[in-house]
């Protein structure tokens, strides 16, 4: 069964005109979200996108903006009640964190 | 020249960078042994996982020669052991990078399963020394931590994403690295939620013990000093309820996930929450006689109001926490969340506390 987050929320953006069409977002995209024809990458299905940062960091020619960042729950509360940034492991008690 | 490399579960391997072909890679095998096994199930329900690493650099599964892929993994035991197991019966070489311990996925977003510690092992393993050609193959869900291109740029390696899972490889390989849109997919299935959830369940029940002490003592307290039959008589349904709730919140709503109506994480969780102490509550009005409502609906009126808002809350809390384990939520998604979220479990736990005093209240005599 295919799970859906929340609709309209993702922060992915694609500029087609700077797209040079090497392929690598679609190949790191874990969610189906880009696809690829007339020689450029193209977002088909924002509300699968997890903001996991891969696709902008595998892009050449900065055509993808994404904030990427921790899904986190424990992360995030922390980050609420201190105002410090939501990371890995924050608000645990262990060094290596959650995952 | 020498050049030390430390090794991840301690020992050290020196090793002539002119004359590299000396020290061989280790050969790993593909089976799993009993401590394998055992390691694999302790990591699921402990902090086991912490400190479950294996050692980093190049290894070899059967017999990899120059024309060999070479497929690169992270140091966690786990993450490792599934590679070699999926490799049985091909010649590889595994690049392994030290990732602390954490998983690809977990890895990558860190930035530990990155470009730079990449180049470092590529460059320290002396990768152009063992195979002629300039291919990598990572794990697709490296992707969040690597920037392909740089690699290239750097070390003239081109990276290939591979599929999501190890199991897959060998098909990938056979496909002359072309993964199907299939390979490509996260999966997230009921046994994938599964096994996650006592590491969902063990952490937020060392807070509900809390609860239950105070809890035992508010109600046990009498002029007479603690009684072990209150505790029993009108502690008990709500230390069974804030059980409940939990086992709601980390485990109910995570394996039933997609058939509970609604897309926030946190009305899931309220849902199934509700649920669950409706059914509660009915058990307990049909013991009303010997238990619980022996002493009249009137006085445990504090506790019919209170169980229906603080219970369903806590389960909600517990189901946000599951966000953060799974393949489908995003960070924007999960804060929007917070902002409803966060003033619900205020305001419900300050009306649930007055409640419960004014339901000691009600008893004391």
């Amino acid at each position: 069964m295919n799970l859906t987050y929340l609709s309209n929320v993702s922060t992915l953006k694609l500029d087609e005109e700077k797209c040079t069409g090497c392929r690598y977002c679609i190949f790191v995209c874990p969610r189906e979200v880009l696809n690829f024809h007339s020689r450029k990458a193209h977002i088909i299905n924002i509300d699968q996108c997890i903001e996991c940062g891969a696709c902008q960091l595998n892009c050449d020619s900065n055509a993808i903006t994404v904030q990427s960042g921790v899904g986190c729950s424990a992360a995030i509360i922390y980050s609420m009640f201190t105002g410090k940034e939501a990371t890995c492991g924050a608000g645990s008690n262990t060094s290596g964190g959650c995952c | 020249m020498l050049m030390e490399i430390k090794q991840g579960d301690g020992f050290t391997l020196l090793r002539p960078r002119t004359n590299i072909l000396k020290k061989k890679p280790t050969s790993v095998d593909s089976n799993w042994n009993f401590k394998d096994y055992f390691g694999a199930f302790l990591v699921r329900v402990s902090s086991y996982r912490n400190n479950y690493t294996t050692p980093t650099g190049l290894f070899k599964i059967g017999k990899p020669d120059k024309t060999s892929q070479v497929v690169v993994s992270a140091n966690y035991k786990l993450s490792f052991d599934i590679l070699r197991k999926s490799l049985a019966g091909l010649d590889l070489w595994i690049l392994v990078l030290d990732t602390k311990g954490v998983n690809v996925w977990c890895a990558a977003g860190k930035g530990t399963f990155g470009t730079r510690e990449l180049i470092k092992k590529i460059q320290e393993s002396n990768l152009e020394l063992f195979v002629e050609h300039k291919h990598l193959i990572l794990p697709q869900l490296a992707g969040p931590g690597v920037n392909a291109h740089e690699v290239k740029k750097v070390t003239g390696f081109k990276v290939f994403y591979g599929p999501v899972a190890a199991r897959d490889i060998p098909d990938y390989l056979k496909a002359k690295k072309v993964a199907t849109p299939q390979m490509r997919k996260i999966e997230f299935s009921t046994w994938n939620r599964l096994v996650l959830t006592p590491m969902e369940f063990i952490p937020l029940f060392k807070y509900l013990i809390y609860y239950i002490i105070f809890i035992a003592f508010l109600f046990g307290l009498k002029t007479e000093g603690i009684i072990f039959k209150d505790i029993t008589l009108y502690g008990y349904p709500y230390i069974l309820s804030g059980f409940m709730a939990l086992v709601s919140g980390s485990i109910l709503t995570p394996v039933l996930l997609p058939i509970i109506p609604s897309r926030y994480f946190f009305i899931k969780g309220w849902i199934m929450g509700f649920i669950v102490q409706i059914s509660l509550l009915i058990n307990f009005l049909n013991k009303n006689e010997e238990i619980y409502f022996y002493s009249g609906i009137s006085e445990n009126l504090p506790f019919l109001i209170l169980s229906l808002i603080l219970f369903p809350l806590f389960s909600s809390f517990a189901a946000l926490q599951f966000t953060g384990s799974t393949t489908f939520t995003n960070m924007t998604g999960v804060y929007k969340e917070h902002k409803y979220a966060i003033p619900l479990y205020k305001s419900g736990a300050a009306i649930s506390f007055i409640l419960i005093v004014l339901h000691k209240l009600l008893l004391w005599r």
